[in-house]
């Protein structure tokens, strides 16, 4: 097996994974039974991008996410306890119940915000990539955004600037094929998104987003040449998405068996799973503790969301303005 | 014939006969149709809650389905409003209005105007807005009173299935810019709308219940709120009119004032946040044109001055309630 990884470092991705994919499969569940309000995008089957990113970055590096932004939280060091509770609308969640799935946010670990505007991270990314440049603290700006968010005028308008300011900053594209039931093969006319990095002078890379190895590589050199001053990359990162767009969508859009094949197939924690056991370097045994151990958190998470109390009513009126 | 249907089965409808009766109709937005360039199903979603489905096999080519780039395919209806066509524009939530706004306020807007009165933009822009389905701070805005402040756009609130449809149909119709605005929860109600088409004309109100007592105006979804409350409060002897305005530019200024003449008190009913709002406009229209009649200061019911919250513990709380209306107008009714 070649990798630079050592054992503390790939547990800590496989713990990374598996909480996002028990968050993810649980939260499916739980809509099911319409206790959940609101619209819920889910990011099962895309653990390995968000992990493979976050790995590298400390928690005064920044990122900006998406409507489907579970995942990216998880990575980044969001507590799922609190995230829970925000998707049950309570007072105990990490935006107070304020936000929801769509605006979940800890500028604490770094994480800007998920997002419900399709596209809005890119130019955010690119200031918090700036005021790391001005402020000289080698910290970086990583900006997840969707095949679809690759046509916002608002991304193209972040790559153009981050390439002429050369920030700092990571664009990954995360292309699972589908923009709400609209297909890339439609929506993006060239073969690849990555095929756009040249226009705006940066380097495009492409990569195997069930591979966690391909994604962690890839990005770490992104992610290095960025905080050397080598300005911004394109990452597009080829994956795909288990569930509907948002929950309840009935996707007959796509191909029977699509989701099935490649759950069998290429899953990123399967594959992950199959090589770190091959040479003996980690054992079956020790990623099934750490699955039980992520399982207890998930479950433990909800039923804290379950029993926590909703916003009282005077926060309808709080955290408006810092001073008016 | 009338029958009843949804108030989403009449703006398909509208869009439907227009598109039937006018080849130059073309509807256009993101996953109008779905299923573009997947393996799966043609027309699979028909717009994000199914308002435009099956318009795409009935019409070929008229329904394009657009990648996520608003202010590219808003300024093309725009542009394509300028050569012949009658494009009709679907944003999905108003809240996206602002990755696009500049193509309907300084472009489609401005037009006639500034080109001296030589341009046609006959474009319409639908959007779904308002709060209620717990899909917090940026899809649950109500957002006509910022179309309303800007001169050459026409905006449009039907508050019911036939308003709907036939407002619908007079949009595409007009040959002005028309932001047409569909409130989200109410989708599912139901009501008397007849097969054949109609047009509910611009700029007139309709007074959805007469009253002598406490002329209540609202907007939209907040008509039905207003109705709540107003036969509430009939029970306790107060005897509202509920004007509905339909459209908020134009606005129909003449109903409104007649029945601030007859009845003295006015509550305005506006789901959006205050400043600035609709609340605040009718306020200031009442106050200019008909304070000789008034009894009562004026009482707007308004969401409060902070963004959609999430929980629906406080979304609830958001939201003008029925019973927000009642105690406004018993407070005009009791004012000495
Ligand atoms: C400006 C804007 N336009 C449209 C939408 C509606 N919308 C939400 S997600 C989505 C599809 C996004 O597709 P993609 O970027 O590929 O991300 P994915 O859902 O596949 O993760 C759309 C159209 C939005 N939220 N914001
Ligand atoms: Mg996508």
């Amino acid at each position: 097996m070649t990798t630079t990884l050592n054992r503390e470092s790939l547990l800590k991705a496989y713990r990374s994974m598996r909480t996002i994919r028990e968050f993810e499969e649980r939260v499916h569940t739980d809509f099911a039974t319409g206790e959940i309000p609101g619209f819920v995008h889910l990011y099962a089957g895309e653990e390995a991008s968000a992990t493979g990113v976050c790995m590298h970055l400390t928690g005064t590096d920044y990122i900006a996410s998406t409507h489907r932004g579970h995942g990216h939280c998880i990575a980044k060091g969001v507590d799922p306890v609190g995230m829970m509770a925000e998707i049950w609308g309570k007072a105990t969640g990490t935006c107070k119940g304020k936000g929801g799935s769509m605006h979940i946010a800890d500028l604490s670990v770094g994480m800007l915000g998920a997002n419900g505007i399709v596209g809005g991270g890119g130019p955010l990314i690119c200031g918090t990539a700036l005021a790391a440049k001005i402020r000289g603290t080698k910290d970086v700006g990583v900006c997840f955004f969707g095949d679809g968010a690759s046509n916002q005028g608002t991304i193209f308008e972040a790559m153009n600037l981050a390439a002429v300011w050369k920030l700092p900053a990571i664009f990954v594209a995360e292309n699972n094929g589908y923009a709400e039931a609209t297909s890339s093969k439609y929506s993006v006319p060239c073969e690849n998104i990555a095929d756009r990095a040249p226009a705006f002078g940066m380097p495009g890379v492409i990569v195997d987003g069930f591979d966690f190895f391909a994604v962690h590589q890839a990005a770490g050199e992104a992610i290095k040449r960025a905080r050397e001053g080598g300005g911004p990359t394109l990452l597009e990162v080829k994956l795909s998405r288990y569930y509907g767009h948002f929950e309840g969508d009935q996707q007959t859009y796509r191909a029977p068996g699509e989701v099935q094949r490649l759950r069998e197939t290429k899953d990123c924690l399967l594959q992950f799973r199959r090589r770190v056991t091959a040479d003996g370097e980690i054992t079956n045994e020790q990623l099934d503790a750490i699955d039980r151990e992520v399982k207890t958190l998930i479950d433990d998470s909800v039923v804290r969301a379950k029993a926590d109390p909703k916003p009282a009513a005077a926060e309808l009126l709080t955290d408006v303005y810092v001073s008016y | 014939m009338a029958r009843k249907i949804t108030y989403q089965q009449a703006i398909n409808e509208a869009l439907d006969q227009e598109m039937a009766r006018d080849a130059s109709v073309i509807i256009m937005g993101e996953d109008n149709a779905g299923g573009a360039g997947a393996p799966g199903e043609e027309d699979a979603w028909g717009g994000v809650l199914g308002v435009t489905k099956g318009l795409f096999h009935k019409y070929p080519g008229r329904v394009l389905d657009t990648p996520i780039s608003e202010s590219g395919y808003v300024g093309a209806a725009v542009g394509a409003a300028c050569n012949g066509l009658r494009p009709v524009a679907e944003l999905m939530f108003v809240d996206f209005i602002g990755v696009c706004f500049d193509q309907i306020y300084n472009q489609a807007a401005k037009f006639r105007y500034m080109f001296g009165g030589k341009a046609q933009t006959p474009v319409v822009i639908r959007a779904m807005y308002g709060a209620g389905f717990r899909a917090a701070a940026q899809h649950s805005q109500c957002l006509y009173n910022m179309f309303t402040h800007i001169p050459g756009l026409k905006v449009v609130v039907p508050s019911n299935p036939y308003d709907a449809k036939g407002l619908l149909i007079q949009s595409i119709r007009d040959n002005d810019p028309v932001i047409f605005l569909e409130h989200k929860v109410l989708y599912t109600m139901e009501g008397d709308v007849p097969e054949e088409s109609y047009t509910v004309p611009f700029g007139e109100a309709n007074v959805v219940r007469e009253g002598d007592d406490v002329t209540i105006v609202a907007f939209g979804r907040m008509v039905n709120q207003a109705l709540l409350a107003a036969a509430a409060l009939q029970k306790q002897g107060i005897h509202c009119e509920v004007i509905d305005p339909r459209t908020t530019s134009p606005l129909d200024e003449d109903t409104i004032l007649e029945s601030v003449e007859k009845t003295g008190r006015l509550v305005v009913v506006d789901e959006s946040t205050p400043r600035c709002s609709m609340a605040s406009d009718i306020a200031g229209l009442v106050a200019q044109k008909a304070f000789g009649a008034l009894k009562a200061p004026i009482e707007p019911v308004t969401a409060p001055h902070v963004p959609v919250p999430f929980s629906d513990a406080l979304e609830d709380l958001y939201v003008p309630s029925p019973a927000a209306v009642e105690a406004a107008v018993i407070r005009v009714k009791e004012y000495r």
